[in-house]
């Protein structure tokens, strides 16, 4: 594509992107035909939270958290008051009786916690002078309760009264925090998943019991989400996947993802051929289906046939950083190669994909697998394997796309680190609401 | 008889033309008046001028000569060929039509200054062939014949008509001119006047001295023939000292004289400075003469004393000098007759008047020729086309050149010229002009209605000036009006003419206190003096005092007066289009190019807030300080002018601001070319007008010949253009700058809504470019560099390829989605006949007039957007518009493309809030289609 802008002079093969992957600018299924660019922040935008129905909150490396009115694209809040960058931010709805009301909660590296009102932008709590930044956040809504982890596990009320502490005995700490039945809380920490007990007692005062410890990874826990009531699901850095059950912590199933080796080729490699990159570094779910993000591929595993579904070893040109199911058949991908992707299932027959090694190698970035030893090949051979198919793809960062956020038809949010976010919108849609919009005001005015 | 074919013939016409209405009647406010002169013949009238074009003269009635002839503008002796200025200038100054008062008015014992207002009158010629709008102005001069000199300023042409209907604005125009002069005259004379009181506060100084000596020497009680010359050389002295006082105070009142004249407004800044500079200067020799003036009380006795009083301050008052102003002066003695009036030299205009203001003055006076050059249909038409294009204000963006939708903010404000650039702000509100066209105020009243937006505000407006239009149409009764106004108001301070009231009002609040016009009285001398004022004057520029404060306007004009009724804003802030043009001035390389255009422009980057969508207000403020020039004019940038789109300025008056004015300044500068011979076009050639700031309508010209070159040089340029108006961005690759420069400014042409300072354009870009840079630019230039700069370049043109449309320069190729309809054919036709650029331009004008027209069509019909059932779904809808764009419209799905996008910029444009910006970021919108590769 670019030989003609290069005059033929120069060789194309390092900007090129892989064949493969290359959908081409004809993108008939991908409707997102419209964008707005966002500006604000200063650094890398690394989360973004979904206030209500139009609004998102978006935090980053500059301790900025803005809040966005996603159909207009305007900036309606700036919430200041972080030195340091954002290490956790989720959203507290609190239910009274007749309304609800949500806040944000954000912790930062300059070991505070805050409560927003993202309404008026005020800072309504914050706590400063914590012995360890936050590295993640849990609400227990229900309860009334809500717990920060990072080198200790912290259980406030909402008015931010420290209701009980645990000291860690883990170096890293507290990575992943996810709410279990019967008042369980299970935590990431390194390679084990510690289950706790919340007991709140008579007088209100709660107390955090260790209940168990599930050490059944190998390496690092990346990711650990809730898939239904009954189930939860880990990721590990080696490419783990395990299912656990959420009552009695059973291993339901244990899938290893090991992508087979690339074939060592003619061509001339950037560096010497590494393995391949295994680590799950996000998962996501819709109580059916497990989309998993391996190094730059993406894997879909069924939980009901407890089997890989579908998957895709190179489907960006880098890490993928950040995973959505949209349907049963769709899905979405974001990756440090600063686009989104969108994918569908597709029952195609075998081979899934035709690998092409040359350039995964090459695009493969990210650090070395830690694990010792050749990884034995797995061949991933299911017999009702189905395809992922690249349906659009979404280019205008410039920088590593961090995360997403999916309004539905109103519109996609993505940040990234080149300091922007990105408002995806149907073009259509857009054309169609300002044309009511139009006539609006015509006859508001009268007449032209 | 009844049967007769003639007679039914004849009666049919006229009930043909009643009963039988045009069914599709124009509103009102699109039809195009017929030109007032449609009946008369324009050849029919052969000129007997023996000037080749119309020129300003400016001429003076000397003292000593009578009437002379200055200067011309231009000052090309051939523009007057053997027109006899000497003659004319007896003619127009032959008028003494001010009557000056000589001596001393009764009551008062000094001479006055006569503060006169200027008269404007319309002289002919009609054997010479001549007319001209005379305006009459008087200038200080304190060597003068009752400090006054009598000039005048003439706008001469061959075509009485064009005078008579373009009153108004030359009055206007020649107003500014008349103040700005004034203004620096006045200057010049306090500057005079200090001089001159210097040189007899020391000359008082050296003749006490001398006296005292003498009286020392001489006996006592015994008073030589000398001594008494002494004395009454001393007095003599002293008395014209006061005289000297007092005229400096009267020259720094002027300020807060009501000013009769509603064009005589005056930068309030420059006023207040000038006051204060007075008034520094009044103090000093207010201070200076308290002691003298004690010493006249006392006897003689203590003469000594005063004398050493004076040794005192003496030294303190020159070092004051010395280190206030011209170290280098030395106060001169003064002889006590100066020389005989024939005898001495008289200051030049130029000398008259401070060199800032001078030099302003001519500008002021150089753009007002250049804004009147064509002949009267040609000046009517442009007025024309801007009146209907201010209606159309809705799509108008588009491909329009900008009027500047600042006209009602600007309506109310009236804003003096000033010559040394004291911008924005001393706005002083004022109601606007109303219009008034000679002959026929009816019709044009007609083209002129209040916008309905600004209906509400500027009611008072409208009325005020149908009102005056209807005073209009009768000069004579303006004339009776004005001669008993200026009888009127003699004595009083003021003048009860309608249109006039508050034009004062404001005027007197504005400057900070009005006071009477007779101050002098606090300064009345002692009697003693009094009986020394019997005597002749000791100085002949004494003897001859002026005038009373009176102006007796048209008590004598010969033809006929106009009195100008409206007050009229307008600044020609002439400074700032040599600043800014010199800013941004880009020579082309003349090796690599055919010299077609003569120089590029760099767009400058578009501050944000300056986008299209805001308001014209921030821009004002940006302007405040004193140098408007880097942002301000970039509002009008590169906008396309549609045919007749020569446009505004010289317009009904209507006051262009600052930003309207750069336009029209530009476009009027070109317009000429459009009517006048060739012969006009060699005194411009070099014009180094605007370039940067804006893009003039002769800029845009020559851009056409460069899409003519571009369209028949290169057989996509059809889908080079489609790619521009359907809104993808056209970035053009090129490693040689001059040629992609050449190629964007021909390009440009074809971006719609290239917004007012043409921020929609990157002529030139170095670096790579980001996502945020397509949405701003609608058309980049890029260079090609072969570094690993440009390889990073090449990565963003890869990534971002779906989004843009690459036009290889070096390589002659152009990769963008295919393009196969037919609407552009028309002007894309690279076997076109068409040869010359201007041509070209006007033809691509008039195919994109149309588009506008259709994309106006379909974002305002309902039913093609929203449904007009409940029934209805929305692919009903679609279904419809698509019928609509391809069946009634008989576009091709790509054809259709540019009227969506056209539509889209529209929608966006009148959604846009009233006020301010939306905080929201603008959208972009794209589509996923291939592209294909376009070779030669």
């Amino acid at each position: 594509m670019l030989r003609w802008i290069l005059g033929g002079r120069e060789a194309q093969s390092s900007v090129e992107k892989s064949p493969v992957l290359c959908i081409g600018e004809e993108q008939p299924k991908n409707c997102f035909t419209e964008l707005q660019v966002l500006k604000g922040h200063f650094d890398i935008v690394r989360f973004l939270v979904q206030i209500d129905d139009f609004r998102c909150a978006s935090a980053g490396d500059d301790g900025l958290v803005l809040v966005w009115n996603v159909e207009t694209g305007e900036r309606l809040q700036e919430l200041r008051g972080h030195s340091q960058q954002i290490t956790a931010i989720t959203t507290f709805t609190c239910n009274n009786e007749v309304t609800s009301h949500t806040s944000l909660i954000t912790a930062s590296s300059d070991r505070s916690l805050s409560l927003w009102d993202p309404d008026t932008g005020n800072r309504v709590q914050t706590i400063s002078d914590l012995q360890s930044s936050v590295k993640c956040l849990l609400v227990l809504e229900r309860l009334g309760l809500w717990l920060s982890g990072g080198e200790d596990l912290c259980v406030w009320n909402k008015d931010f009264q420290l209701q009980c502490h645990r000291q860690n005995h883990s170096d890293t700490g507290v990575t992943a925090l996810i709410e279990l039945p019967k008042n369980c809380i299970a935590a990431a920490m390194d390679r084990q998943i510690m289950i706790y007990r919340l007991s709140v007692s008579t007088d209100s005062s709660v107390s955090l019991a260790e209940i168990r410890c599930l050490s059944d990874h190998n390496d690092q826990i990346r990711a650990l989400i809730n898939v239904t009531d009954g189930l939860f699901a880990s990721g590990s850095h080696a490419g783990e996947l395990i299912l656990w059950d959420a009552i009695d912590w059973n291993i339901l199933a244990y899938e290893h993802i090991l992508w087979e080796e690339p074939q060592p080729s003619t061509e001339i490699r950037m560096a010497a051929p590494k393995p391949s990159e295994m680590s799950i570094q996000h998962l996501s779910t819709n109580g059916q289906l497990i989309l998993a993000a391996v190094g730059s591929g993406l894997y879909v595993y069924s939980v009901l046939t407890k089997s890989v579904m579908a998957y895709r070893k190179v489907a960006h040109d880098s890490n993928v950083l950040h995973t959505m199911l949209l349907s049963d058949s769709e899905l979405m991908s974001c990756s440090e190669d600063g686009s989104v992707r969108m994918w569908e299932i597709q029952d195609l027959p075998l081979p899934a994909e035709p690998a092409s090694a040359g350039f995964f190698g090459m695009w493969t970035f990210s650090r070395s697998n830690k694990q010792s030893g050749p990884p034995s090949k797995k061949v991933l051979e299911v017999p009702n394997l189905r395809m992922l198919e690249l349906t659009g793809d979404l280019i205008g960062h410039s920088g590593a796309v961090q995360m997403f956020v999916s309004f539905r038809e109103i519109a996609l949010v993505t940040c990234s680190a080149d300091h922007l976010l990105i408002l995806w919108k149907n073009g259509e849609r857009q054309s169609h609401l300002r044309s009511l919009a139009l006539f609006q005001k015509l006859e508001e005015r009268g007449g032209l | 008889m009844i049967g007769s074919p003639d007679v039914v013939a004849f009666t049919k016409e006229e009930e043909y033309g009643q009963s039988y209405p045009d069914p599709w009647p124009l509103p009102e406010e699109f039809s195009v008046p017929l030109h007032p002169l449609a009946d008369s013949n324009p050849w029919a009238k052969t000129s007997y001028a023996k000037f080749t074009k119309d020129f300003i003269l400016i001429s003076e009635f000397s003292e000593q000569v009578g009437p002379q002839p200055l200067l011309t503008i231009p000052e090309d002796p051939k523009v007057c060929g053997t027109f006899d200025l000497n003659y004319f200038s007896l003619r127009i100054m032959s008028v003494d039509y001010q009557a000056s008062f000589v001596g001393h008015p009764p009551g008062s014992g000094y001479p006055r200054l006569s503060f006169v207002e200027d008269s404007r009158v319309v002289l002919g010629d009609s054997k010479e062939g001549a007319f001209a709008y005379v305006h009459h102005l008087t200038l200080y001069d304190l060597e003068a014949r009752g400090f006054v000199r009598p000039f005048c300023m003439a706008y001469v042409a061959a075509d009485e008509k064009k005078i008579m209907l373009q009153f108004q604005e030359l009055s206007l125009r020649f107003s500014q001119a008349s103040e700005c002069l004034k203004a620096g005259n006045r200057r010049a004379f306090a500057k005079e006047l200090q001089r001159k009181l210097r040189d007899l506060e020391y000359t008082h100084s050296v003749l006490q001295r001398e006296e005292g000596l003498q009286r020392e020497a001489g006996p006592q009680r015994m008073y030589s023939a000398h001594a008494v010359e002494k004395a009454n050389e001393l007095a003599n002295v002293e008395k014209s000292i006061y005289e000297h006082r007092d005229l400096l105070k009267q020259i720094s009142s002027y300020h807060r004289r009501p000013r009769r004249d509603p064009h005589a407004v005056a930068c309030q800044k420059c006023m207040s400075e000038c006051l204060s500079e007075c008034e520094v200067l009044l103090d000093k020799y207010a201070k200076l003469s308290s002691p003298f003036s004690y010493s006249e009380k006392g006897s003689r006795g203590p003469e000594g004393q005063v004398d050493d009083q004076r040794g005192e301050e003496e030294p303190e008052e020159d070092e004051e000098e010395g280190v206030k102003r011209r170290p280098s002066y030395t106060p001169q003695l003064i002889k006590a007759k100066s020389a005989k009036c024939f005898d001495k030299r008289l200051k030049t205009l130029q000398e008259l008047c401070d060199e800032t203001f001078y030099e302003a003055t001519m500008e002021l006076l150089k753009e007002t020729e250049k804004s009147f050059r064509g002949d009267w249909c040609y000046l009517h038409t442009r007025r024309l086309d801007k009146a209907l294009r201010r209606k159309q204000k809705v799509a108008n963006f588009l491909f329009e050149e900008d009027l500047g939708d600042d006209d009602e903010d600007e309506m109310g404000t009236l804003r003096p010229f000033c010559a040394v650039n004291h911008a924005i702000d001393n706005f002083v509100l004022l109601n606007p002009p109303p219009i008034v066209l000679g002959p026929e105020p009816l019709e044009l009243d007609s083209l002129e209605p209040p916008d309905p937006a600004s209906e509400t505000s500027h009611t008072q407006e409208s009325e005020l000036g149908v009102g005056e239009s209807h005073l209009e149409s009768s000069p004579s009764d303006q004339t009776l009006e004005t001669q008993e106004s200026s009888e009127e108001t003699k004595g009083s301070v003021s003048s009860d003419k309608s249109g006039l009231d508050q034009a004062e009002n404001l005027q007197s609040l504005a400057s900070t206190k009005s006071e009477a016009p007779d101050p002098y009285s606090d300064l009345t001398p002692d009697p003693d003096q009094n009986t020394d004022m019997e005597r002749e004057s000791s100085s002949d520029d004494m003897e001859t005092t002026a005038g009373e404060d009176e102006d007796n306007g048209g008590d004598q004009t010969p033809v006929s007066l106009l009195e100008v009724v409206s007050e009229l804003e307008a600044s020609r802030e002439d400074e700032y289009e040599g600043v800014n043009g010199s800013a941004l001035l880009v020579p082309i390389d003349t090796a690599c190019c055919m010299a077609q255009e003569g120089f590029l422009y760099e767009a400058p980057e578009v501050v944000p807030g300056l986008s299209q969508g805001s308001p014209p207000q921030p821009c004002q403020t940006l302007v405040v300080n004193q140098e408007p020039q880097a942002l301000l004019p970039l509002q009008d940038d590169y906008t396309v002018g549609s045919p007749c789109s020569e446009s505004p300025a010289a317009g009904l008056e209507l006051p262009v601001g600052l930003l309207g004015d750069a336009v029209s300044r530009a476009s009027l500068e070109d317009g000429s070319d459009c009517t006048m011979s060739a012969s006009t076009g060699s005194d411009r050639a070099a014009s180094p007008l605007g370039y940067g700031g804006m893009v003039t309508l002769r800029q845009r010209k020559k851009a056409g010949q460069g899409a003519l070159r571009f369209v028949r040089q290169y057989p996509f340029a059809m889908q080079a253009l489609w790619c521009l108006l359907s809104g993808r961005t056209l970035v053009v690759l090129g490693a040689d700058e001059g040629r992609v420069r050449r190629l964007v400014a021909a390009l440009a042409l074809f971006v719609p809504a290239p917004g007012k300072c043409g921020e929609r354009v990157q002529a030139w870009l170095s670096c790579p470019f980001t996502l945020t840079d397509l949405q701003r630019w609608k058309l980049i230039g890029l260079q090609r560099v072969a570094s690993p700069v440009g390889s990073s370049m090449l990565y963003s043109l890869s990534r971002y390829s779906r989004y843009i449309s690459i036009l290889d320069v070096d390589q002659k190729t152009l990769r963008c989605p295919p393009y196969r309809d037919q609407l552009l054919a028309n002007i894309a036709d690279h076997r076109t006949y068409i040869r010359r650029g201007s041509t070209f331009f006007l033809h691509v004008q008039s195919t994109l007039c149309h588009l506008t027209a259709k994309a106006f069509l379909f974002t305002f019909t309902h039913h093609l957007h929203l449904p007009v059932s409940f029934a209805e779904g929305p692919e009903v809808v679609e279904a419809r518009r698509r019928c609509f764009l391809h069946e009634q419209l008989g576009l091709g799905e790509e054809d259709s493309q540019i009227l969506l996008y056209l539509s889209q910029l529209i929608t966006q444009r009148y959604l846009q809030p009233d006020t301010g910006s939306s905080a929201a970021a603008p959208c972009f919108s794209f589509n996923y289609t291939t592209s294909v590769l376009y070779k030669i």
